[in-house]
C-alpha cells in the first residue's frame, strides 16, 4: 500500500521538474508556491509579530540570522555556500553530489559509524544537499543536547573525512540510481530539456553526473571542492530556535569561524534559456507530459513583482488559476497543470507543466497557449490582480514560515538574494504598488514569446498543433 | 546528496505515519518553563449531532488549520464502484445550493489561505489553512457541502475526466505503482485493501451521478465526521463557533459499524513480477499481513512500529547496515509499517541491488536479517535507541501545526480516540525486546508472504 493518499491537486508540477532536476526555492511565487497545498501561512501583518527576526555576528566575523522561539525545544540551523554543482570539473560530473553525501560519512577522530552512533546519540538530524547554484547544510537538534550537535556540525564542515570505504558506498549507490533511471522516461526527457535550452553552459550537466564522470571522482577532487566551496566568503546562516543570541556566536565561530576566508569559485556565465524549440521524446505511455517554457525575469529586476503576479494569474498555487479553469475544470483535460517562475543565479525562466491522454494533447497543448496569447494579449483584470495580490501577500507563510526549518531555509534565500532583514515588512508593499499595466506589459513581454514546448509520450499524429 | 530510490518514498510515508505523536507527551521532559501550560493542551467534544471536535492550541503563529475528516475511505465502497471515495473528494469542490463552484476555493485564496483534500482506505478529509479570523467563514462552507452539494451529470463526467488523467500520472505512467496495485491485490485476499485508494479504471469510468449521490447521503453526515482545529485558537471559541455551522446540520441516520471483510487464514508464499522496459535496476519487497493499532492485541502495534525502526527504520538499522553497508550489495533496503490503519495492515521490507551484485542475493540478506530478528530478538542498547528516535520524532512533529492535526485525524477516523495520542509514547516505553521478538516471529514468516519484483525487460533470447 505505496500510495494510500489521493490529493485532489498535485503537490508537485508535473513529473518534469522546471529546468532540470533542480531550481532552488526563491521567496516570491515561484517553485516553493507549488507547494502550497498542503503547508501553512502567517498573514503579513503579521510576520512581525511572528517574527523578531536578530542579526547576530560572532567575534570572528560570522553572521548569521536568528529567530530565537523556545515554544519547541530544538534548534534548526540552515546554510549554505556559493557554488553548487556548476562547480563540477568538466568529466567529473555529480562531484558536489557526491560530496554532499559524505559530510556525515567521517569527520575528525571519528569514522562513519562512530560519527553516525554519536549523531544519533545527540538526538540530531544533520543532512546537506546541492543545487546548481550552492551547497546547502541543515541540522535540527533538541537544544538539551546542542552542544553535541553542535561539535558534530563543527567537525563535519571542518574536517570532512571522505574516507575512501564511505566514498566508494555512497557512489555506489549513486551509480545504482543513475543506471535505474536510464530508461525512465521522465529522467531522458530531463536531460534532454536541459541540453535543448542552456546548450554548453553547466546548467545543461547532470547534477547526479553519469556513470563515467562518477567513477572518475577522486578523493583529491573531493578535498579540492571542499576546501573551494567551504569558506567564509560565499557563506550564508540562519538559526531558528532555542538559543540566544551570545550562545548563537560561540556556536558560528566553533563551526564557521576557522574556515578559509575566500572560496576559490569558478566564474559561472549567465544564460538566456533557448526558447522556440519543440522536444519530443516518445516513449509508449498512458499519459503524456507537456512542459513549456517562456522567458523568465531576474530576482532584482523591477518587472519581478508584476511578473510574479502575472504568472499567478495564469497558473500559480491557486486553484483560481486561468490554466487550472480552463485546462481542468472546464475541460477535464488534466489532472495537474501549473505555471511557475524560476529564478537561479543564472538563468531565469516562466515554465508550465501538464499532463494528458495522448489523443487529447493537441487540444490541451492549444488551450494551454490560447491561454497564454489571451493573457498577453488582453491582460488580467482589475479583480483578478487585486484577488491575486490579497492571496500572494497573504500566502507568503504557507511556504515559508510553517515550521523551525522552512523559517531558517527562508532566511537563508533572503540572505542570498539581498533582500534585507526588514524584507518580511517590505514585501506586502512591493506587491501592492504594482499597477494592472505593468502586469499587462509584464505578460505581453513574457508570454508573446514563442516558447519551448517538450512532449514526452506516443509520436504525436498531426505534429506542429497547437 | 540525491540518489532516487522508488521505495524511499514509501519509507518516509510510512515514517510519517507511524510517528503519530502528540506535545502532551512531552510535558514530563523537555517542555521550557516558559511554555504556557494551555499551549499544545488537546481538547475533544462531541456536538448534539454527532460530530466530535478535537482543538489543539498552539499561538505561536497567528493561523489556524481546520480540518474536517469523514470516517469514510476507498475500503467501505460499495462492490464495483471502486474509486467513489475518491472521486467524491473532488466532488465535494462544485456548487452547492448556497454557493456558486469555485466560490469555496476563491474565498480561501483570497485570505492567502490554502485549502485541499485527500483520500485514503479509510478516511477522506478536507482542509484549510486561514487566519482565525476566517475560521467561522471556513466552517460555514465546510458545513453547507457537507449537505447542500449539486452534482449534474456534466459535473460528473469532467471531473471523471479529471480523475482518470489523475490515475494515468499517478499509477498508470509508473511501472512501481503498476506493480505495488498488483501487489496490494495479492496481498490481500479478501480484505478491500486489496482494491487501489484511486479505484480500477474500467470502474472508475463507470462511475456517475447516481452512485455519487448514494455515497454523499450516506455517509457525508456529522454524525459520520470529525472537526480537528489546530492552531491560534481557543476550545472555547472553537466550541461556540462549530455550534452555530457544522451544529445546524441534521443528524443522519446512525451509520453501521464498519466490519468489513476481513483475511482468511494465509498459507501461502506469493509472488508478483512486473517487467518493464523503463527499469534498468530490478527491485523486491516483500509484504506480511499484520495487526494494525485498532486490530492489535494492547502493544502488539507498538511494537511491530519499534521493529520496523530497528529492522529497517534508516542508516543505523540492521537491515542498512547488514547489507548496504557492510555486505556491499544493496544500494537500499530498509522496512516500514503502517499502523494508523482500521483493519490489519501490512509490514513491508525492500530492497535493491548495486553493482554486480543480483537482486536474488539481496532478497535473501534481507531475508537473513529477518530471521535472525525472530529468532534472536533485539539488544537492549537497539531497542533504547529506536525508542529515543522515536520521542526525538514527537518533540519535532510539534514543530508543525499541520503534522499534529493529521496525527489526531487520521487516528480518530481509525478507531482511536485522543487518549490513544495520548497514551502513545508510554505505551512505546513499555516495549520489551521479548515483546519485539515475539511480532517478528509470528509474523514475518516467509511461507505467508507476497513479494512483489520490479525487473528490466527480459532480452530476445533470454
Amino acid at each position: 500500500m505505496m500510495n494510500s493518499m489521493h490529493m485532489r491537486e498535485a503537490v508537485k508540477a508535473g513529473d518534469l521538474l522546471p529546468l532540470g532536476e533542480k531550481g532552488r526555492p526563491r521567496v516570491g511565487a515561484t517553485l516553493a508556491t507549488l507547494f502550497l497545498s498542503i503547508l501553512f501561512l502567517v498573514l503579513p501583518a503579521l510576520a512581525a509579530r511572528a517574527m523578531d527576526i536578530q542579526q547576530v555576528t560572532s567575534p570572528k566575523g560570522i553572521t548569521a540570522w536568528l529567530v530565537e522561539d523556545y515554544s519547541v525545544p530544538i534548534v534548526a540551523v540552515r546554510f549554505v555556500f556559493d557554488g553548487g554543482s556548476t562547480q563540477d570539473p568538466v568529466g567529473k560530473e555529480g562531484l558536489a553530489n557526491l560530496m554532499t553525501g559524505l559530510f556525515d560519512e567521517g569527520a575528525g577522530p571519528l569514522d562513519s559509524e562512530a560519527f553516525q552512533i554519536r549523531l544519533d546519540d545527540a538526538g540530531a538530524e544533520m543532512s546537506f544537499e546541492e543545487t546548481r547554484d550552492g551547497v546547502y547544510g541543515s541540522m535540527r537538534m533538541l537544544a538539551e543536547q546542542r552542544d553535541e550537535a553542535f561539535d558534530l556540525l563543527r567537525l563535519a564542515v571542518n574536517e570532512p573525512r571522505f574516507d575512501q570505504a564511505p566514498i566508494d558506498r555512497i557512489r555506489a549507490q549513486i551509480l545504482s540510481g543513475i543506471i535505474a533511471n536510464e530508461n525512465d522516461p521522465d529522467t531522458v526527457a530531463q536531460h534532454k530539456w536541459a541540453r535543448a535550452i542552456y546548450g554548453d553552459h553547466p546548467y545543461s550537466r547532470s547534477d547526479q553526473g553519469s556513470r563515467q564522470s562518477i567513477a572518475a571522482i577522486t578523493q583529491d577532487d573531493l578535498k579540492t571542492l571542499h576546501k573551494a566551496v567551504f569558506a567564509r566568503g560565499g557563506l550564508h546562516v540562519a538559526v531558528v530556535g532555542a538559543i540566544d543570541a551570545e550562545t548563537l556566536k560561540k556556536k558560528l565561530d566553533m563551526v564557521f569561524g576557522d574556515l578559509p576566508q575566500k572560496q576559490a569559485l569558478t566564474p559561472v556565465a549567465d544564460v538566456e534559456p533557448k526558447l522556440a524549440q519543440r522536444l519530443e521524446v516518445n516513449y509508449d505511455l498512458p499519459q503524456t507530459s507537456l512542459q513549456l517554457a517562456w522567458p523568465g525575469v531576474k530576482r532584482k529586476s523591477a518587472d519581478f513583482f508584476p511578473a510574479v503576479l502575472m504568472n499567478e494569474i495564469l497558473g500559480g498555487g491557486t486553484f483560481t488559476s486561468r490554466l487550472y479553469q480552463e485546462v481542468r475544470e472546464k475541460r477535464g483535460l488534466a489532472y495537474g497543470v501549473n505555471s511557475s517562475l524560476v529564478n537561479q543565479d543564472h538563468a531565469d525562466a516562466l515554465i508550465v507543466t501538464t499532463g494528458t491522454r495522448s489523443d487529447r494533447v493537441a487540444e490541451t497543448l492549444g488551450i494551454v497557449r490560447d491561454v497564454a496569447r489571451q493573457l498577453a494579449e488582453d491582460g488580467p483584470t482589475e479583480a483578478e490582480l487585486a484577488a491575486t495580490k490579497k492571496y500572494l501577500i497573504g500566502a507568503y507563510a504557507i511556504s515559508n514560515l510553517d515550521s523551525s526549518s522552512s523559517i531558517a531555509a527562508t532566511l537563508v534565500e533572503l540572505q542570498l538574494d539581498d533582500l534585507g532583514i526588514d524584507y518580511m515588512q517590505r514585501r506586502a508593499g512591493y506587491i501592492n504598488a504594482v499597477t494592472l499595466d505593468q502586469v499587462k506589459a509584464a505578460a505581453k513581454k513574457l508570454l508573446t514569446a514563442e516558447p519551448t514546448i517538450m512532449v514526452v509520450g506516443p509520436p504525436l499524429a498531426g505534429a506542429g498543433k497547437g | 546528496m540525491t540518489f532516487q530510490a522508488e521505495w524511499l518514498h514509501g519509507t518516509l510515508l510510512a515514517t510519517s505515519l507511524a510517528f503519530t505523536l502528540t506535545g502532551s507527551a512531552l510535558a514530563d521532559s523537555a517542555v521550557p518553563p516558559n511554555t504556557k501550560p494551555a499551549e499544545f493542551k488537546v481538547t475533544d467534544f462531541l456536538l448534539d449531532n454527532g460530530m466530535e471536535v478535537v482543538v489543539i492550541p498552539d499561538h505561536r503563529a497567528p493561523i489556524v488549520t481546520h480540518m474536517v475528516w469523514y470516517k469514510i475511505g476507498s475500503a467501505d465502497e460499495p462492490p464495483g464502484k471502486s474509486g467513489i471515495a475518491h472521486f467524491f473528494e473532488h466532488l465535494m469542490f462544485k456548487a452547492t445550493t448556497h454557493h456558486a463552484a469555485g466560490e469555496f476555493d476563491r474565498a480561501v485564496s483570497d485570505i492567502g489561505g490554502s485549502n485541499n483534500a485527500f483520500t485514503s482506505y479509510d478516511y477522506t478529509a478536507f482542509h484549510e489553512t486561514v487566519a482565525p479570523s476566517a475560521l467561522e467563514q471556513m466552517m460555514g462552507f465546510e458545513a453547507d457541502r457537507m449537505r447542500n452539494l449539486i452534482l449534474t451529470d456534466d459535473v460528473i463526467k469532467t471531473e471523471r475526466d479529471v480523475i482518470l488523467e489523475e490515475r494515468r500520472s499517478r499509477i498508470d505512467n509508473n511501472p512501481q505503482a503498476v506493480l505495488d496495485e498488483e501487489v496490494d491485490a495479492t496481498l490481500w485476499q479478501n480484505q478491500p485493501y486489496r482494491i487501489p485508494v484511486i479505484g480500477w479504471m474500467q470502474e472508475m469510468e463507470q462511475l456517475n451521478r447516481i452512485d455519487a449521490t448514494a455515497f454523499y447521503d450516506k455517509y457525508y453526515r456529522p454524525n459520520n465526521a470529525v472537526l480537528i482545529v489546530a492552531g491560534d485558537v481557543e476550545p472555547a471559541m472553537v466550541k461556540a463557533l462549530a455550534e452555530k455551522t457544522y451544529g445546524k446540520v441534521a443528524r443522519g441516520p446512525d451509520l453501521p459499524p464498519r466490519i468489513r471483510p476481513v483475511e482468511p487464514e494465509q498459507n501461502t508464499k506469493r509472488t508478483v513480477t512486473l517487467s518493464d522496459a523503463r527499469v534498468s535496476v530490478p527491485s523486491f519487497s516483500t509484504q506480511w499481513v499484520v495487526p494494525s493499532y485498532h486490530t492489535a492485541k494492547p502493544g502488539e502495534a507498538e511494537a511491530l512500529d519499534l521493529l520496523a525502526e530497528i529492522l529497517g527504520g534508516g542508516n543505523r538499522s540492521r537491515l542498512y547496515q547488514a547489507v548496504v553497508v557492510q555486505q556491499g550489495i544493496a544500494s537500499s533496503a530498509g522496512a516500514y509499517f503502517q499502523g494508523t490503519m482500521l483493519d490489519d495492515t501490512n509490514f513491508t521490507v525492500y530492497g535493491a541491488p548495486r553493482g554486480d551484485a543480483k537482486l536474488a542475493d539481496v532478497e535473501a540478506a534481507v531475508d537473513a536479517e529477518v530471521a535472525r530478528i525472530a529468532s534472536g530478538g533485539v539488544t537492549a542498547d537497539e531497542l533504547e535507541k529506536a525508542k529515543d528516535r522515536y520521542v526525538r520524532s514527537m518533540v519535532f512533529a510539534r514543530d508543525k501545526q499541520d503534522s499534529m492535526a493529521e496525527i489526531y485525524g487520521s487516528t480518530l477516523a481509525t478507531g482511536g480516540n485522543v487518549q490513544d495520542v495520548q497514551q502513545w509514547p508510554d505505551r512505546i516505553r513499555k516495549v520489551t525486546a521479548d515483546e519485539i521478538k515475539a511480532v517478528a516471529a509470528r509474523y514475518l514468516v516467509l511461507a505467508r508472504s507476497t513479494t512483489g519484483y520490479l525487473l528490466p525487460q527480459q532480452q530476445a533470447g533470454n
